[in-house]
């Protein structure tokens, strides 16, 4: 038996406390696609290291006393998937399956997945940063610019949901 | 004592990755209790019919923006001493609607892709599998919309700033804003499940 999801506000109100945690402690917000930044950056330099401490997006990630994993947003990205895996174990959740509607086979939704993956990789690394480092952390600053980013994600998706309906409904 | 804490000297930079896991693992709790470790969870806001997301998020972002604001305001962490977001809006706009699109075909963000991953969601394999090509992807392009990428910055704007007014005003604009569209979307998510239930659809 499965204990149930908490209350939508409550849920948020903890998610904001944890926010301000982290900006009264780091300065920082939160942040989940900066650890997959960091890890692919570890990734191409360890296949072409000159190419990659040159590169215009990720040269200052290479210093000799701090290689580019050895930072905040990656430990965040581990922090997440501990509390991640202790919140689901606690809640009796954990359940290996694939999240997908009834009208879908399971083949195609992974290859969705995998896709929608990989254009939500290209659209972190435009907008520097996603739901949390973007939307989350720029959103409770007022950040102008962070507020223009969330509206654009909530419009993106709406666009697009009908077309790929009978992936969810 | 200075706030953030990081300003002082006495925090090392292995504290601050210490920190790092303990806020990282507070964040992935509760998103998992949200119920975001699950793309149909997240997913059904795009369908009118549960808003849990937005409900989530905003009262997330509320809870925090009193905080900022407040020791703002009672001067024990003014905010030029956070690391603020700078404005791009042509970046921002596109990386945002692109990121919806993510979304919505993927079934997460990449927060939320790794609580489902630690849930044991093999759609969310794939996900995290995804950005990963995607980042690389766009590291490999990146030559060719550089100059696209890093002009046209308007630094850091603050929406009161933007709009001409003060923070004593914006604050309250953006609870009552919060506060407005939860009830607008309360109505919303009542009318599609009472449609749904008439046509003998579980929600």
């Amino acid at each position: 038996m499965s204990r149930g999801y908490w209350n939508s506000y409550v849920a948020g109100a903890a998610l904001g406390l944890v926010l301000l945690a982290s900006f009264v402690v780091t300065g920082k917000g939160l942040g989940a696609s900066g650890a997959f930044k960091r890890l692919s950056a570890a990734a191409l330099h360890s296949a072409s290291p000159t190419w990659a401490e040159e590169h215009a997006n990720m040269a200052g990630y290479f210093s000799p006393e701090r290689g580019p994993l050895n930072n905040w947003l990656v430990l965040l990205a581990v922090g997440v998937l501990l509390g991640g895996a202790a919140g689901a174990i606690t809640a009796g959740r954990v359940k290996v399956e694939t999240a997908r509607g009834p009208r879908i086979d399971r083949n195609t939704r992974w290859l969705l997945a995998l896709l929608g993956g990989l254009i939500s990789g290209v659209a972190a690394q435009i907008a520097r940063g996603c739901t949390s480092g973007q939307a989350l952390t720029g959103g409770a600053q007022l950040a102008l610019g962070s507020w223009v980013f969330m509206f654009a994600v909530f419009g993106g998706a709406y666009a697009l949901a009908y077309v790929v309906r009978k992936e969810w409904i | 004592m200075d706030l953030p804490l990081i300003l002082n000297s006495g925090f090392s930079q292995g504290a601050e990755l210490v920190a790092a896991l303990v806020i990282g693992f507070g964040f992935g709790f509760v998103l998992e209790r949200a119920g975001f470790g699950h793309a149909k969870n997240l997913t059904s806001i795009f369908y009118g019919r549960d808003f849990r997301v937005m409900r989530v998020m905003f009262t997330a972002i509320l809870v925090a923006m009193l905080g900022v604001y407040a020791l703002d305001l009672v001067g024990v962490m003014p905010i030029a001493n956070l690391g603020l977001l700078s404005t791009n809006l042509g970046p921002q706009l596109v990386g945002g609607l692109l990121l919806g699109v993510g979304f919505i075909v993927g079934g997460y963000c990449p927060g939320t892709s790794l609580v489902a991953v630690a849930s044991g969601k093999l759609d969310a394999i794939f996900f995290v599998g995804g950005i990963f090509l995607g980042v690389v992807g766009f590291e490999v392009a990146y030559p060719a919309f550089a100059t696209w990428h890093q002009t046209g910055g308007l630094g850091r704007v603050l929406l009161h700033e933007y709009f001409g007014v003060s923070s004593a005003v914006m604050v309250p604009a953006v609870v009552l804003f919060a506060v407005g569209a939860f009830a607008a979307v309360g109505r919303i998510e009542r009318r599609v499940r009472a449609g749904l239930t008439a046509r003998g659809v579980e929600p």
